[in-house]
């Protein structure tokens, strides 16, 4: 397991290499001139210049291309345009507020998913189990761009229970969460449910049961404890993915965190940041997948990795 | 009490059937919404009609109006053109090139499959539709970009898939044989290889007509993708959402067409998947 764990990390570094090569790669080699995308067609010509030397732009690619490889590294991801602050910093500014939006999300899918998922399977081809299947299909189905705004319409608007935006106590983070960790949240409870009935057959639970065990110790102790490991890695990867769908639920709701700082940067054509931000998101997605894999290889001793 | 749950299952295998047949129901009628759009819709979807204005839903305009008059039905019906258009083409393409590079990879092996599936893995650690919207941001929003950013993302997965299939074919004795009768690498791979790898495609297909849609829209919804006055259904929630308080029908109608194609696609999906698995059989 030592092995895999020291090829798992090793593996990670080229896959950081190409993710900072790929996003300069977007940014300087796609047809498009970044600093017209940032000036306009109709600014001066000393204008774009001046903004060309700033940003290095002038220099030959394989310069510029080393320069912002080694910056990556050092955390010196540029200026912002807009701001004229680091990047760096003002991502890490934002930060926390994504951090507990994300977490928040995966806490309240957990806690819904994971039982209806062991009812479900359980209770397999029940009207619970196709009930609770067919409202997990229609979570996927739901994209939080349109949850969203109907959660606005009817908490905020009509039932006035809760803020429409913005980020402050418990109240603020309910609806971006809710809207955040639906689709996790369907995914997870079809996932528990396969895991548990594949669980459920084991001859190990057979055994439990014949040797008198309460029907909750069977499923909770010896089913469900063994079907955790790939519930364990989907909320891992899964987590990693929620700080896409961010992007998306920090605009709805004006939450302050990298998602809509992202969507900032675009709009105000703010390259540096606008990179760094899809930097630091890819980077961190990496990140939570070695570590989904690392404790998938510790917790699960019975496959061996090559 | 294996009578009980033996009826149920045949219960819960006519549901899905049931919702195969609802989900291949809901595609056909989204298909003929697109190809007919023009005869179904009840007026321009470009026409304004300012004084009319966010008006809500009546007979006349069963979805309302938007800001600026336009009907949001007759607007709702040929956006489902654009997610129509958008996901054919992005599926159609990404697994075009998914088949290729996964069958070059997967047969041929070492080395290029080594840095194919490197760089697979640098494109999948860009969550969701990250990777499109770093490359929209630079190639400016249109159709087409949307179409190639969706792709550019879309064809890892349809390549990933295919390497597995391939992989796992290569060494059975049928491949075998043909490779022994001196059979060429692309008859193989043609003839032999991929006939054996088309139900998994289909079902990733599916499932990836419901990802690009959402996609699409997404990326519309950010302001990214398609641009008014072209009706597309995250355009029009992007729109509605600047008049949640005042009209709400602006967000649920476009909502409601993404939410049930999708879902139509998912159980479509969902449906092929369940067919096709020899365990669940």
């Amino acid at each position: 397991m030592r092995n895999y764990i020291i090829k798992r990390i090793l593996l990670f570094f080229p896959v950081v290499i190409g993710v900072i090569t790929l996003v300069f790669l977007i940014i300087h080699l796609i047809p498009g001139d970044p600093v017209e995308m940032m000036l306009g067609e109709n600014a001066q010509i000393s204008d774009k210049e001046k903004l060309r030397d700033d940003l290095g732009l002038n220099k030959p690619i394989i310069d510029q291309y080393l320069t912002f490889m080694i910056n990556a590294f050092k955390g010196d991801l540029g200026m912002s345009i807009h701001s004229q602050k680091p990047v760096f910093t003002t991502i890490l500014e934002r930060f926390p507020a994504t951090l507990e939006l994300t977490i928040c999300a995966i806490l309240l899918a957990v806690t819904i998913s994971i039982p209806l998922g062991i009812i479900a399977a359980y209770r397999q081809y029940s009207i619970f189990d196709n009930g609770s299947m067919f409202l997990s299909l229609l979570g996927i189905s739901m994209p939080n761009f349109w949850l969203g705004p109907l959660l606005i319409i009817l908490f905020s608007i009509m039932l006035g229970w809760l803020p429409v935006a913005g980020r402050g106590g418990i109240s603020h983070i309910i609806l971006p969460s809710i809207t955040l960790g639906t689709a996790l949240s369907s995914i997870l409870s079809r996932m528990t449910r396969s895991s548990m009935i594949d669980s459920l057959k084991e001859e190990y639970v057979t055994t439990a049961r014949a040797k008198g065990l309460s029907e909750n110790v069977v499923v909770i102790k010896h089913a469900l404890s063994n079907a955790m490991i790939p519930i364990i890695t989907i909320v891992g990867l899964q987590s990693g993915a929620l700080l896409s769908g961010a992007i998306i639920t920090e605009t709805i709701f004006s939450w302050p965190g990298i998602g809509r700082l992202t969507i900032q940067a675009i709009n105000t054509r703010d390259y540096p940041l606008l990179q760094g931000c899809i930097l630091i998101i890819s980077l961190s997605y990496v990140v939570v997948n070695l570590i989904t894999d690392i404790l998938y290889a510790y917790f699960d001793p019975r496959i061996k990795y090559e | 009490m294996n009578n009980k749950s033996g009826k149920w299952q045949v219960a819960s295998d006519k549901i899905k059937n049931k919702l195969i047949f609802i989900g291949g129901f809901v595609i056909l009628f989204l298909i003929l919404t697109a190809l007919f759009a023009p005869l179904m819709a009840p007026y321009d979807p470009k026409e304004q009609n300012l004084y009319e204005g966010l008006n809500t839903p009546d007979h006349k305009h069963p979805f309302g109006q938007d800001r600026l008059g336009r009907d949001i039905l007759s607007r709702v019906i040929y956006g489902s053109r654009i997610s129509l258009l958008v996901g054919i083409l992005v599926v159609g393409i990404s697994s075009t090139i998914g088949i290729t590079i996964g069958s070059i990879s997967g047969y041929i092996g070492g080395k290029v499959d080594e840095i194919i599936m490197r760089f697979c893995d640098i494109v999948l650690a860009f969550p969701g539709i990250l990777l499109a919207i770093a490359i929209m941001s630079v190639l400016g929003p249109s159709l087409n970009n949307v179409i190639i950013a969706l792709c550019a993302m879309g064809w890892v997965s349809y390549t990933r898939l295919i390497r597995a299939q391939i992989l796992s074919l290569r060494e059975r004795e049928f491949v075998v044989a043909v490779d022994s009768l001196g059979g060429s690498s692309f008859r193989i791979i043609s003839r032999h290889l991929l006939p054996n790898v088309i139900s998994p495609l289909i079902v990733e297909a599916t499932f990836g007509m419901a990802g690009t849609i959402i996609a699409e829209a997404g990326l519309s919804f950010l302001g990214l993708g398609v641009q008014p006055p072209n009706p597309s259904w995250g355009s029009m929630l992007n729109e509605g959402r600047q008049f949640l308080l005042i009209a709400p029908h602006l967000t649920i109608f476009p909502g409601l067409a993404i939410m049930i194609t999708v879902l139509g696609f998912n159980f479509l999906g969902d449906g092929i998947r369940d067919l096709m698995d020899v365990k669940n059989k």
